[in-house]
Order: structure tokens, then sequence, then C-alpha cells
């Protein structure tokens, strides 16, 4: 695990600010990449769960499908990226990184079978 | 080179001995999935090939249904034949896993030209299904520990009565293929674990998916892993490989469950599936505060924790309760609430107290099931703390909340049987592996400082521990199977075989070994021979037929169900609707094939009560409710002539109660017993009693066997009543043995007149104005 090169920050203002700085500055490109993916999977997923709220939850199977949908795809992708991470390189002794890809190609095509059956 | 206590040969090649042990594993399996299937034939073999019980009868015309239709046929199956007049949406209300399987067996079957009757397919899936549990469970222990303890794991799963008990051949039963599936997406959620790998992940959920198709005892699954998963993180055990094995499992498993439309949108709407739920809540919070972890110091982290985490793992919690509370989030319903408040049940919800099988279980049934195993199990729970793996955590978390269970219920014996087996197991195989072990310890090196425990020659991978002295002690007395010493011993010696301690420890010479391998194979044939013993005996009788043993030995089958049944299928109109008490519906539908009032699908209380209403109340008040539901025939089982005791009469007072449930004011239980609040039959019941319509359609006729003499009930050991007469109802047909009485409705008497002056008038009995006899024959 890289060390954190911050010192202490005394506002959880400042925290945060470094938090962000220690995240774009240590992050692989890879892994920021599937960031992106999964804020987006999250943006898409509170636009669902708003509309559902705010709007109708009729047909509840659609909304459910289409929010599990992200929702699985967000866990997947976040599984991906820690199984990816070369911090965690050493719990993933049986798992490479191609074999995580494929791994969670599979779990992506199964996950989407679900959702499209269920989708009615 | 350590001293051996008996000589091995050392000229062998590893890839030798590898292939070997391979050779011999594929053989053993074999023979255990050999012995799983043939000891669960007696039942064929003693009488025929026929489907069980109840519950199996309509799995059974289901799979028929799929068979011979075809699968959409299936999924969209109004069947109007049950809860006449209501009808039952079969395809919404079943979990269609059983059949989908012995469907799908069918078809391969017919396309290899091999044309299997589909009920042959369905008698004998139990056991294919048994063989194939025993390779999931020599899967999973194999995670647990090795392929030996695997082994042992399989060979006892194969025959243990526990689980033989559900699964016997003509036991066509949900259970039959639902503790493959669940020891398999046990094994894969461990594999998926171990691993981190989503590819195990989405392999347990596909096989979750299986199971909530197959079995309603798919919670069981649902609530172990989460408590697994949250176990680990309160051990401050969490990973990333737990993350990905639960995520892919949850979010893959969720969606795929609520595929099937018995269940439905329960997933994310009931009580019983919120606890997962919540641990991926959770789950997601760890994973993402060990991400901010990695990347800011630790003093920064605290108060991103305190702000950010704690909030929102604070407010989700309260989401759920707030829901919860609004009704949002339904309850626990009773079957599973009845689990923990066992007092529930009896109180409000009489139809799940009724079921013999929801009762709680009593010590000899722990023995009877699991033999030499129940007392294994602790020790095999206890060596599993002593190591301490993940995985472990998941056999000690399964083995307390089934133990609980199946104290609880019955039923549930059978979830408890899996880990029972999988943990004496690895108690057994510690116990031989050491005792087999040829190592002697080394007297020298003990006398030095403690040393590393070393990994022994044949690699035992019992790790050590640091279970202190005074522990050991205590597990010792705790696992009566082995002689105390010799557990001691197996405490010292799994450690490492290099003792701790100042003194030498371990197992010195062949005399030692022997004894305790002698023994344990003692105990294991006798383990085989107790399982044959009750297999045989106890739990291979079909209860379509009775079986009776006459004095020389020879068997009298007492076939009085399928008589009575069948006769209503050849001499009753085929829309002649036949009303019993709701054990009998599915077998009334599946061999007499008539529509019925209620069956055991126990899905609407108040149609239960509408019958149970009918059965407890005089014949006045229950021939308008007959007529109303258009019954034909009344069915009612009788045991007092030949002594079998779960007739009708002994159900009586449930009748009672689910009725009274819905009617407090017109059935009151206290009004059949006597006034001392005695449960009789003879001239001493109660008024209510003798009056109702069940009493006397039992007894019906009954006292004229005995010829003027004494009528004896031979259950409840009473003298039967004489002189019962019926005005509403015809005796249609009586069984050879008069376990099965029918009766039929009369229709409204054609001059308008009560059926019961009617018959008065019939039988000649004078009405009070009535003419003198001559006088009216005068007339015609």
């Amino acid at each position: 695990m890289p060390q954190t090169k911050q010192g202490p920050a005394s506002t959880g203002s400042t925290a945060l600010g470094s938090l962000w700085k220690a995240y774009s500055e240590q992050t692989p490109e890879r892994l920021k990449f599937i960031d992106a993916f999964l804020f987006f999977l999250m943006l898409s997923g509170v636009i669902q769960f708003a509309y559902c709220v705010l709007v109708t939850t009729y047909p509840y199977n659609a909304f459910l499908s289409g929010f599990a949908s992200t929702v699985g795809q967000f866990v997947l992708a976040a599984s991906l990226r820690s199984q990816v991470n070369p911090q965690n390189k050493e719990e993933f002794k049986e798992v490479s990184p191609e074999r995580a890809f494929a791994d969670f190609a599979l779990g992506s095509i199964v996950l989407h079978f679900f959702v499209y059956n269920f989708l009615g | 080179m350590p001293s051996l206590a008996y000589p091995v040969p050392t000229d062998l090649s590893p890839a030798t001995v590898k292939n070997t042990a391979s050779l011999f594993r594929i053989i053993t399996l074999a023979l255990i999935s050999g012995a799983a299937i043939a000891s669960r034939l007696f039942s064929i073999i003693n009488f025929e090939s026929v489907i069980h019980e109840f519950d199996p009868w309509f799995n059974y015309r289901a799979t028929r249904v799929l068979a011979s239709k075809g699968f959409y046929e299936f999924w969209n199956w109004f069947d109007p034949t049950a809860w006449y007049p209501l009808g039952r949406v079969v395809g919404g209300t079943v979990y269609p896993g059983l059949m989908a399987t012995s469907g799908v067996i069918y078809y391969i079957l017919q396309a290899l030209n091999l044309p299997v009757d589909i009920r042959n397919i369905c008698v004998l899936l139990a056991p294919g299904f048994s063989a194939l549990t025993a390779w999931a469970t020599y899967m999973f222990t194999k995670e647990m520990k090795n392929e030996s303890a695997g082994l042992l794991a399989a060979a006892f799963i194969g025959i243990v009565p526990g689980y033989i008990s559900r699964s016997v051949a003509g036991s066509y039963d949900n259970e039959a293929i639902a503790i493959f599936l669940l020891m398999f997406t046990f094994y894969l959620w461990i594999k998926a674990l171990k691993q981190g790998s989503a590819l195990y992940g989405t392999a347990a959920a596909v096989f979750y998916f299986y199971m909530v198709a197959a079995w309603g005892g798919y919670v069981f699954i649902t609530n172990m892993i989460p408590v697994h998963a949250l176990v680990l993180i309160l051990m401050g055990r969490f990973s990333h490989r737990l993350y990905v094995a639960y995520c892919s499992w949850y979010a893959i498993g969720t969606l795929a469950s609520m595929q099937v439309p018995f269940v439905g949108f329960q997933p994310v709407s009931t009580s019983e599936h919120m606890g997962a739920l919540g641990v991926f809540g959770l789950l997601q919070i760890v994973a993402f505060a060990d991400l901010v972890r990695s990347h800011v110091s630790s003093q920064n982290f605290q108060k991103i924790l305190r702000f950010g985490l704690v909030a929102i793992g604070g407010l989700g919690a309260s989401a759920f309760v707030a829901l919860t509370y609004s009704g949002k989030i339904a309850p626990w319903t009773g079957r599973f609430y009845s689990l923990w408040d066992t007092g529930y049940a009896k109180k409000y919800i009489p139809i799940i107290a009724s079921v013999s099988e929801h009762q709680p279980t009593a010590w000899p049934s722990f023995f009877m099931d699991l033999q030499m195993l129940v007392f294994l199990f602790p020790a095999g729970v206890i060596l599993c703390f002593r190591e301490l793996r993940d995985e472990h955590l998941f056999v000690i978390v399964y083995s307390v909340m089934a133990s609980y269970f199946a104290g609880v219920m019955v039923r549930l014996m059978l979830t408890l049987t899996p880990v029972v087996c999988v943990s004496s197991a690895i108690a057994l195989s510690t116990l031989l592996e050491t005792y087999i072990n040829p190592v002697e310890p080394d007297a020298e090196r003990d006398s030095s400082a403690p040393t590393e425990p070393q990994q022994t020659a044949n690699g035992s991978s019992a790790q050590p521990s640091a279970a202190t002295p005074s522990k050991k002690g205590k597990k010792a007395a705790t696992a009566p199977a082995a002689s105390s010493s010799a557990f001691s011993e197996l405490v010292a010696a799994s450690s490492g075989k290099k003792s701790y301690f100042s003194s030498p420890r371990g197992i010195f010479g062949m005399d030692t070994r022997v004894m305790v391998v002698l023994n344990t194979l003692w105990m294991l044939s006798f383990f085989v021979f107790h399982c044959t013993y009750v297999t045989s005996s106890a739990y291979s009788s079909p209860s379509v037929v009775l079986a009776s043993q006459s004095q020389d030995g020879s068997q009298h089958i007492i076939d009085d169900f399928r008589e009575a049944y069948y006769w209503i299928r050849q001499n009753t109109p085929e829309d002649a609707v036949v009303m019993s008490w709701w054990d009998y519906g599915y077998q009334i539908a599946g061999m007499a094939d008539r529509p019925t009032l209620v069956d055991n699908n126990t899905w609407n209380n108040t149609h239960i009560a509408t019958v149970g209403k009918a059965m407890s109340s005089s014949e006045e008040n229950a021939y308008p409710i007959l007529r109303k539901h258009d019954v034909d025939y009344v069915l009612v089982i009788f045991g007092g002539l030949i002594g079998y005791s779960g007739d009708d009469i002994n159900k009586f007072l449930w009748m009672v109660r689910i009725a009274q449930g819905v009617w407090p004011d017109e059935i009151q239980e206290s009004n059949y017993f006597t006034p001392r609040g005695e449960y009789r039959v003879d001239d001493a019941a109660s008024k209510t009693m003798k009056d109702s319509l069940m009493y006397k359609m039992s007894y019906y006729r009954f006292a004229d066997l005995f010829g003027g003499g004494q009528a004896m009930d031979r259950v409840r050991n009473q003298q039967a009543p004489k002189n019962i007469e019926l005005d509403y109802l015809d005796e249609a047909f009586t069984s050879e043995n008069w376990i099965v009485r029918l009766y039929q409705v009369r229709k409204e008497d054609i001059l308008g007149r009560d059926l019961k002056s009617a018959n008065a008038f019939e039988k000649g009995k004078k009405r009070k104005r009535s003419k003198p006899l001559s006088r009216r024959r005068a007339i015609v």
C-alpha cells in the first residue's frame, strides 16, 4: 500500500481536498477509467431512483430491472476494480487481471440476461 | 529423518502416489453414490414404485402436465379443480424447479430413445440427486479441510437417515433436489470467497436461482451467506475477496430470484430478505471506507469516517426501520416468525401448528437421524474454531443456526444434517490422520524450547493453534465419542506433532494406533448398520399403502386408500366435487382425479375453516355449506377398525380450532369435550361432538360390524356409539378395512321438505299428525 503524502489537515474541507489530491495522484489511469464508469452508473441509478420516487413506480419490474442493472453493473465493476488494483495483488493470488476481466464479462452477461428477462 | 511406527514404502514416485490417490477417490465416490442410491430403494423393492406422502402427489401431477403439454402450458397452468370453486393459479403458486428438473430429464431420455415413464423419473429423482448431494458435500468439505475429510463427509451424507428420511425413492418432494442445491451453492460461495472470484460468485448466484426455483427453504441461504459475511466484517476480516464474492452473488442472485413468479418482489419487500440487502449496503460502505483509507492519513480518515460513513450507515439503518414500520417492507410471515417465537403459531395460526412436522424435535430423533455424528459434530465445530480460516467461520455459523432451527422444528433437521456430516467428517478425519500417521514424536527435540510446529510427512493439513491447555481439556470433555484420552492426544498431536510443552507428547508405538483406528472403524461400521436399519424400518414405507406383519412374519398390505380413490375415479361423474380435510386434497386430485375443496397448499385459511366448520357442525348446519359449495361427496378417514391412528377423529380438534378461528361464535372447542374436559367418543361424549358431521360419518353403521356385541374403536380404545342416523348424506362407499368412508350428499327433497323430516317419513316414523298406516294404504 503506497504511503500517503499529506500532512495532517486541520479542517474537514481540507481533509476532503487532500483525499481528492491523493486520489488523483496515486490512482493508475485504468482504475480512473473504471471509476468514471462507476460514477456514470451511480448517476444513472440515482436518476432512475429519483424518477421512481418522484413520478411513478408503476411498472415495478421495469424499475427493478433497470435499477438492479445499474447496481449489479456497479458492484461487478467495483469488483473488477479491486481485482485489478495492484495494491490488492496479495489478496487475489488466483485471479489475474485478465481472468478478472473475463469474470466481469461473464457476470455482466448473466446479469443482463436476467435484466432483460425481468424487464417484461 | 523421523522415526516411523510402521514401515512405509519409500521408493514410490510422487506421481504414482498422486495418481493412485485420485483413482481411489474416484472409486470411493462412485461407491458412495451407489450406496446412496441403493439405500433409498427399500420402498420400491418392498412395495412398488409409487409416489409417497401427500405433497409429492401434487408435484407428480404438475410434472405430468409439464411432460405432456410442455413448459409454457405448465407455466400458465390454471387448475380449476383445486380449491373448488376458486381454482388455483399453479404457475404462480409453485416452486417449479423440481418439475422442471424432472421434465428436462424426461425430455433428454426421450431424445436418447429411452422412453421412461414420467412416474419412474419422479420416483427415482430423489435417489439420483442424493448421489449428487454426496458429491457436492465432498467438494464443500474439501474446501474446509482436505480430500479425505471430503470423502468421509460424502459417505456420511450418502447414508445418514436424517437426509434419507426426505429423499427415499418415491418421495418426490422439493427437498429431493434442494439439499443438493444447498450444498452446491454453499460450495460455490466458499470457493468465491476463497479466491475472490466473480466467476464463482456468479455461479453461486445461478445455483441460488435454481435453489429459489426449487424450494421455499432458499431463505436459509439468503440469510446464511449474509450472516457469514457480517461475522467476517465484525471480526475485522473484511477483504476485497469478500466484497467481490458477496456483491457478485447478491446482485445477480437477487435479480435472478425475482424471476420465479412465486417469489416475485419478495426479495425487495419482505423482512426475510432484508438482512442480505443490509449486509450488501454495509459492504459498500466498508469497501468505500477501505478505499478512502488507502488514500489519506489516519487522522484525516478519522474525520471523514466520523462525518461521512457513520452518517450514511445510520441513515440506511433508520431507513430500514422506518420502511418496516410504515409497512413498505412486509414483516416476517407467520411461518418464519414462529421459528423465533415458538408459541406464536399455536396461539394465532393453528394451521401451521397442526402440521406434525412443525413440532419441536426430541432428543431421540437427533440420535436416530444422526447416530454417532451427533456427538462428533461439536468436536468438528471446535476443530474449526482452532483453525478459523474464513470458510471455517461459515461452518460454525451454519452449525449454530441450523442446530437452533432443528431444535425448534422437526422438519428443519434436514438443513442440519449436511453441516453435521461435514463437521463430523472434519473431526473424524483429523482423528484418523493423527493415528494413521506413522511419524513417531521426537523425544529429544521436545526437551528443547517450544519449537515451531512443522508439517508432518504425509502433509496433514492440521494447522497449529494457540489453544490453551485448559481449553484442550474442555474439548476432550465435549467429545465423548473417541475415548477421552485419545482425544486429548489428538489435540496435542494435531498441533503439528511437536509438543508445546516440556513433556514429550504424541503417539508412540503401534498399539495405540491400532486400538484407536480399530475403534473408529468399528464405530463407522456400526454407523452403517444403524443407518441401514433405520432406513429400512422407519423411513421406507409409502404412506399410501399400509403394511402390517402377521404372526408368521408374512406381510399384509392394507391398500384402502387406493381402493377408495379408484372407486371415486371410476364410479363418480368427472365433475363430482369431493370434500375432505386438506391433508388428502393432493391425493384425491392425483389418484381420484376429482375436484377438491381444499388441499395441502394451505393458501386460503378461510376456505379450510369452511371445511372445518362443515365437518364439525351438526348435519342441519353443515348441509347448506355443502350445497353452497356444490359438494357431491364427502370423504373421511376412519381408523377405528384396524387401529390406524392418523384418522380424521384424531385430527378433528384441529378442524374445530381452525374453524373457531374464523367463526368464534358458532364453533367452540370446549363444546367438544366432556364436562370433565376429556375428548371422548363413547357414550360420555358431549352432545356437540355426537351431533357433529365428522363423528356421525366416522361411526355410521360401525357398531353393526360387531353383530350386536360391544363395538370397540381400536384407536381411541373406547366403545363406539350405536344407532347413528344420517339424514342428509348417504353412504356411498366404504373401503375394505373401513379406512376410507365416502358419503354422497343428498339432493334437496323433490317435495321441498326438510331432508330430516323426509328421512323420518321414509323410515316410517310417526310424524306428529300422521295418519294411521292402514288408512294411508287404503288411499293407494
